[in-house]
């Protein structure tokens, strides 16, 4: 199957379609909520959290018996969520920095869910087969009520952030300060968390456990590049995060044999690499290029206050000069001498150069032009 | 005497085993400039934040006009230190700005016109209007600095708390931020700032406070601000010249 015939088949394919929708929505959701984890310094807190949410789904399958994806996601939300209280428990309560809290509690919860896993396996029961699925994610698995769970979660995650979006703002930005305006800075932590803990949890039968946390700082990270407006990021983020859904969807439906999740988190990274290079204000593409133009202009400004300085010692300041004069000059190039040509600041009479009116008066204005350009 | 604006009792803070601060009676007078001084490790900010019920006391209690500081939020306005936020946040200068206002906004209701009218004014009055729409990490430290004095002007508070508001700044914003200082003073604020330069206290405040884990002496400048406490406070052998 190619890509058109893949975008034919969205239309009419129920279950192509279904997916689509869910991991476009997947996309839309981590992304925004990604972008409060990135600028709290959590962005690792998704990885923890979605590594916490495996013992859950094993436990979730062991007490009921049965593969409903609902009911493995609500063992994987509550152990998800114990997992993020372990973690804040062992950064206020001990000398542990918030990394090796984090490390720990994921590698702990990590190895008891597969410990768990493995024990199913071994177990003679026909439904054990595929729970795995969730360690990479599957999403061909989607149903349609599935698609649903997540709309209305993202519904929800709207309407509170709408709501509540001086809060979060605020507390992202000072929390102490928060504090001292009389905001309960714990209720609305509380409520981020949780809603980025859902999140994760949606995105398990997806994504699954190990590249969860991909989905979450990927597109924030590229969005962030692009805006200095956290209205602005966050929406783009959830495009961002909807258009890998989408994309990484198509490329593994046409590529037969491609896993949905991890061509997903590809094609976020492809966002991130290319936001990284070719944003404007803050890429490395035009920084890059901003260096080497102020360096040009400065090698430009110096060579006009060196040729100025010769000029000075004449009373005729269009008088002129040699141009070997310049050869003991450091930046001085044949190319620099075309440019200040162009732009009308030097004239030249086969072996000789003269500053004109304007050069001269530029030159003598540089630094203190300089200086005010900074202000 | 004037009324007293802060009252605290008995305030005991420790981060572990060891108090940061250990049993701290004060009452700031309505209407000073008061400086709070001492060596690293003092205390200094964590008064303030004891004070504004940032950190959780072990014991102690803070009173603001008489009444407990829960209930005189509205009265008291903060400024942190500039270092203590991620200046790489995607905001503008105005909006931090605007921040100031969320307190008597309350839970959930937007910022609206007047608000955005009276952190314009509030940036004007530190000088920095013309920033207004420059994202913050642009910005310098000075003028930093001086986007988190306007967040708090807009308050519109009595009572001022500042934590090292001129730390990394130079001369010409620290002029700046004195003269606003002044002002407040002189509009009967009453105006507490942790400071480091001993050699400005005389200048610049009326009031002082040493303070190393114990209080050492509060009152007026003129009075209490002399060698003798300074070696008490610094525990080296301090020599200051006061100007008469």
């Amino acid at each position: 199957m190619d890509i058109t015939e893949y975008i034919e088949l969205v239309f009419t394919d129920y279950t192509l379609r279904t997916i689509t929708l869910g991991t476009a929505i997947l996309g839309a959701v981590t992304g925004m909520l990604g972008s409060f984890a990135v600028l709290r310094k959590q962005s690792l807190l998704g990885d923890a959290i979605s590594h916490a949410a495996l013992p859950g789904i094993a436990i979730a399958f062991l007490i009921t018996g049965a593969k409903d994806s609902n009911t493995l996601l609500l063992g994987a939300l509550v152990s998800g969520l114990v997992g993020t209280f372990w973690i804040r428990g062992i950064i206020t309560k001990t000398h542990l920095k918030s990394d090796t809290a984090l490390g720990l509690i994921l590698s702990l919860f990590f190895g008891f869910g597969m410990l768990l896993l493995t024990f199913i396996q071994k177990q003679p029961n026909a439904n054990q087969a595929g729970l795995d699925k969730y360690l990479f994610g599957q999403a061909a698995t989607l149903v349609e009520s599935d698609v649903w769970m997540m709309a209305i979660v993202t519904g929800l995650c709207l309407i509170v952030m709408l709501t509540f979006w001086k809060e979060f703002k605020i507390l992202l930005f000072d929390a102490d300060y928060t504090k001292t305006l009389g905001f309960n800075t714990k209720i609305i932590d509380i409520l981020i968390t949780t809603f980025i803990v859902l999140a994760i949890v949606l995105g398990l039968q997806t994504v699954g456990v190990v590249l969860m946390s991909a989905m979450l700082l990927a597109p924030a990270a590229a969005a962030r590049q692009w805006t200095n407006s956290l209205s602005v990021m966050v929406f783009l983020a959830a495009i961002f995060g909807a258009f890998s859904g989408v994309f990484g969807t198509a490329i593994s439906a046409s590529q037969n044999n491609l896993s949905t999740g991890p061509v997903i988190v590809l094609v976020a990274a492809v966002f991130v690499v290319f936001s990284f290079i070719f944003s404007p204000s803050r890429g490395l593409l035009f920084k890059q290029i901003r260096f080497i133009k102020n360096r040009r202009d400065l090698e430009l400004h110096k060579t006009l206050a060196f040729m100025h300085h010769i000029a000075e010692t004449h009373e005729d300041i269009s008088h002129p000069h040699a141009i070997k004069l310049l050869n003991n000059f450091q930046g001085y190039t044949k190319n620099t001498l075309r440019k200040l040509v162009e732009k009308d600041y030097v004239q030249l009479q086969g072996n000789m150069w003269s500053l004109t009116k304007v050069g001269f008066e530029t030159a003598a204005n540089l630094y203190t032009k300089q200086i005010t350009e900074d202000e | 005497m004037n009324n007293i604006a802060v009252k605290v009792d008995d305030l005991t803070v420790a981060y572990n085993y060891k108090p940061v601060l250990w049993d701290i009676d004060l009452e700031i007078p309505e209407g000073v400039l008061m400086a709070i001084v001492g060596p690293n490790g003092a205390g200094k900010s964590t008064l303030i934040k004891s004070i504004l019920g940032i950190l959780k006391p072990i014991a102690g209690s803070v009173s603001i006009y008489g009444k407990p500081y829960e209930k005189q939020r509205q009265l008291v306005a903060y400024v942190p230190q500039k270092g203590s936020v991620d200046w790489d946040f995607p905001t503008t200068a105005l909006d931090v700005v605007m921040m100031g206002t969320y307190g008597s906004l309350g839970w959930i209701k937007r910022p609206g016109q007047k608000e955005k009218k009276a952190s314009l004014e509030a940036l004007e009055k530190v000088g920095m209007l013309a920033f207004k729409s420059r994202q913050i990490s642009q910005l310098s430290g000075g003028q930093q600095q001086r986007i988190f004095l306007a967040r708090a002007l807009v308050q519109n508070a009595s009572i001022y708390f500042m934590d090292e508001p001129f730390q990394g700044v130079d001369a010409t914003t620290e002029i700046a931020i004195i003269n606003i200082l002044k002002e407040l003073r002189k509009a009967g604020k009453t105006v507490i700032v942790v400071h480091h330069d001993l050699q400005t206290v005389p200048e610049y405040f009326d009031w002082v406070t040493f303070l190393n884990v114990k209080k050492i002496a509060t009152g007026p400048v003129k009075d209490i601000f002399n060698d003798d406490n300074l070696t008490k406070t610094y525990g080296i052998n301090y020599k200051v010249s006061i100007q008469e």
